[in-house]
């Protein structure tokens, strides 16, 4: 066991809080597409604190991947609380997808755009009728001539609204199998045939969307990866989404302003952090907290050491973390009590309301991105070897002989 | 030995589910928390002789018991409803017919003409500047999550746990938004309004906190139950895999323990019900653990029905929202779980001081 990373990174740590700590009024993050956030990023990606690992021909940073100097980042910006580099559906999905499968000329195309934030991108993955099981879905493109005729309706499509371009999921092939039947396209959603109706979900913004096909016409090579390859492109890099969801660094940040709350907040006299009931509660938060973040740090090792295995440690994190995120925000409205229901215009309202809407938000992502009974039955299937619950014909077949 | 609704009270319950399901479905509830009107609701209730429940025949009431107000608010928390069941036709007629100087008050509550605002819950958790104190007859202080923005008098509790009568003219009122659409909450602000005293006597505040726990409860029980049907059903349709999601084990089991949950709730809330109106001993710990148990499980159904929904319960087109919000509303309010449970063991005397 060693648990230091050696000078070198140490070195990189120090330079990395000294620029933190010069620069941390130019941040402003979060906000998609304002001229502040995309200086902020544009700086980052100079210094090398985003989009580090991207080859300079792509905008990026073009240093070589070192999984210990991101997490030293990730790290550091969360303990600062200051916006690092951005993080959206184009940068942390389809950058890595393009690095991986997409061409030469689709890189140099969409990813420096994205990474600075100039291009953002939706996911049109899930329909009304294909959400766990995704490979079902119905979106057909068929090819005419240069383009591609897509048709068919997408649901859950968060940031639609918002984005200039769609990496999309779509049928090309209907007489294959399910799973190889699909296809992965890129198209501007501003092409003629695309419908927005953006979706109010239960926090009461409208974050995502229903998005209809009509005829879209799309340039014929605006494929990633081969035709009916789509399945793969898109598993390619759904892991990563996964860790995103569950990442400790988020947790541990919310569990930093639920202790700032604790010692702000009081009842009957007292400061909350004094009241047992709540103090444990707060207490076994921060051991759940601390046990994924050593996760974390397990999973970490095994990329640097070949030999140890984190396979099971790494699936248990969309579950476990997005799992602890809403109980993190569930316990700093249940210590306001009755103030913890403020919500809207109400000026009693703590922390912006953040607590009310990410406790609904992060119920949002234990169903979003593969749901938790999707990653138990991934848990136990992939992880403990166990059987497949027996499909449906098998299901429909078995009634039939009992009858 | 018989527990369990009698043959009345199963028609109570039978005729309000039917006014509810057939006149204030979800669109209704939608336009009444759009527009912040519940009165068109509320009149369909007085017709129906709610408003009455706990009013003496003599003041033109029905005088039915705890039981029966609880059956009602399982009804209301069922279907979300928008009303001011609890404070007007609950909590203010257990205080108010506890004196013999309000008849015509009572009366015009029954009658479904006046409408009482409930401020009693300040000096449960002390948390902010909250509270409102009594000085010559004159009240003084901010109350907080009052029950009912558009009551015309407010029933409000001072420090000391006297209750007085104020006037609407005495007093400001600011809207508070809460996540609970559904529920019409304030704040009042009060500077040496005047007041009417109604009761010092503090088992009288008591009793009013406490059925309002019981409603509160009931109400929970109500809307875990219509999340738990909705669940179901979405699971018995909702197809992925080429099979009814019902079909998987999981989805099941999350069904099936909703329910093991949730069903002892049932005889929870008819239990404490009729503690309340027969078991005076028992009664205020029975209420604690009533409504801390039920909001722990309310929370766990208001989760997992939602979950079973997968991204469709996230969205507003469902309106599953509704009754997650009003479970966390009724969680916090006159006490949360952590609250109850340390008055449950003060009342015991469950503790080495
Ligand atoms: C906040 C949010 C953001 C989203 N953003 C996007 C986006 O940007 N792009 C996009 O394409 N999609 C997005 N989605 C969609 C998301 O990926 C789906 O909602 C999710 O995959 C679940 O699919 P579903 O909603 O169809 O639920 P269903 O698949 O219908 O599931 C319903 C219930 O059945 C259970 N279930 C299903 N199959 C099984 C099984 N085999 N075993 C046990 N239980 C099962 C589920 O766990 C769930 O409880 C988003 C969703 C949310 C909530």
């Amino acid at each position: 066991m060693d648990l230091s990373f050696g000078e070198e990174y140490e070195l990189f740590r120090k330079d990395l809080k000294a620029f933190i700590k010069q620069n941390r009024h130019e941040a402003l993050g979060g906000r998609l597409k304002s001229d502040k956030t995309d200086a902020w990023q544009k700086r980052l990606i100079e210094n090398g604190y985003t989009a580090r690992t991207i080859p300079k021909a792509y905008g990026g940073y073009g240093a070589t991947l070192d999984i210990v100097k991101s997490r030293i980042i990730a790290e550091e910006f969360a303990h600062a609380g200051v916006a690092g580099g951005m993080s959206n559906q184009g940068i942390s999905m389809l950058v890595p997808t393009l690095l991986e499968v997409g061409s030469e000329e689709q890189r140099l195309k969409f990813i420096q755009g994205t990474i600075e934030g100039k291009i953002i991108w939706c996911q049109g993955y899930s329909e009304p009728g294909a959400g766990s099981d995704l490979a079902s879905l119905r979106t057909s493109a068929v090819l005419d001539g240069d383009e591609w005729v897509v048709n068919g309706q997408k649901i859950w499509t968060s940031s639609a609204h918002i984005a200039d371009w769609i990496f999309c999921l779509v049928r090309t092939e209907p007489e294959a199998k399910k799973h190889h039947g699909i296809s992965f396209l890129l198209f501007k959603m501003d092409t003629p045939g695309i419908e927005i109706r953006p979706l109010v979900d239960m926090t009461g913004a409208a974050n995502f969307n229903e998005v209809f096909f009509t005829d879209v016409r799309v340039p014929k090579d605006q494929i990633v990866g081969k035709r009916g390859a789509g399945w793969m492109v898109a598993n390619a890099i759904l892991g990563h989404e996964r860790d995103m969801l569950g990442d400790p660094n988020g947790a541990l940040s919310r569990l930093n302003s639920l202790i700032t709350l604790a010692r702000s907040e009081s009842l009957n006299g007292d400061k909350l952090i004094d009241h047992p009931v709540y103090r444990d509660r707060l207490m076994k938060l921060q051991g759940r907290v601390m046990a994924m973040q050593y996760n974390d740090m397990r999973i970490l090792s095994s990329r640097l050491n070949p030999g140890q295995d984190a396979k099971i440690a790494r699936m248990i994190v969309k579950l476990q973390g997005t799992e602890l995120r809403h109980d993190i925000e569930g316990l700093g409205i249940d210590m306001m009590g009755e103030f913890g229901l403020c919500y809207g215009d109400n000026p009693d309202l703590r922390d912006n309301g953040a607590w009310q809407s990410q406790y609904m938000f992060q119920l949002g992502l234990i169903i979003g991105g593969g749901t938790s009974q999707i990653q138990k039955n991934i848990i136990s299937e992939r992880g403990l070897d166990m059987p497949r619950e027996p499909r449906a014909q098998q299901v429909k077949s078995q009634e039939a002989n009992s009858q | 030995m018989e527990f369990g609704l009698s043959e009345e009270q199963t028609l109570l319950q039978d005729s309000v589910q039917k006014f509810l399901s057939g006149e204030v479905a979800l669109d209704r509830v939608r336009e009444s928390t759009k527009n912040k009107n519940d009165k068109a609701i509320w009149q369909g209730l007085v017709d129906l002789g709610i408003s009455g429940m706990l009013i003496p025949e003599a003041q033109g009431g029905v005088a039915m018991g705890t039981l029966d107000a609880a059956i009602v608010a399982e009804q209301l928390g069922h279907h979300v409803t928008p009303s001011p069941f609890i404070s007007t036709a609950v909590i203010a007629p257990t205080i108010l017919s506890t004196t013999s100087t309000h008849n015509d008050l009572l009366a015009a509550i029954a009658l479904g003409e006046s409408r009482v605002g409930i401020a009693l819950g300040d000096s449960i958790a002390l948390r902010h500047d909250q509270g409102v104190k009594e000085d010559k007859g004159l009240l003084s202080g901010k109350a907080t999550f009052v029950l009912d923005t558009n009551a015309d008098v407010f029933l409000v509790a001072a420090q000391n746990k006297s209750i007085y009568l104020v006037e609407k003219d005495q007093l400001k009122i600011n809207n508070r938004t809460t996540i609970d659409l559904t529920r019409s909450t304030c704040e009042l602000l009060l500077d040496n309004s005047k007041a009417e005293l109604i009761t010092s006597d503090e088992s009288v505040y008591h009793q009013a906190i406490n059925i309002g726990r019981i409603m509160l409860a009931a109400d929970t029980l109500g809307a875990a139950q219509c999340m738990i049907d909705q669940a179901v059903s979405y699971a018995k349709e909702r197809e992925q895999f080429g099979r009814v999601i019902a079909s998987f084990q999981a989805v099941k089991h999350m069904c099936a323990e909703m329910t093991a949950g949730l069903e002892p709730c049932r005889a929870m809330v008819w239990y404490t019900s009729h503690a309340f109106d027969n078991l005076p001993n028992e009664s205020e710990m029975t209420t604690c653990h009533c409504k801390a148990h039920i909001s722990e499980i309310g929370k766990f159904v208001a989760k997992t029905s939602t979950e079973i929904h997968g991204g469709m319960g996230f969205t507003d087109l469902v309106g599953l929202h509704y009754w997650f919000k009003r479970i966390g509303f009724n969680r916090q309010l006159l006490g949360s779980p952590e609250m109850l449970r340390s008055e449950a063991a003060a009342l015991q005397g469950l503790r080495n001081v």
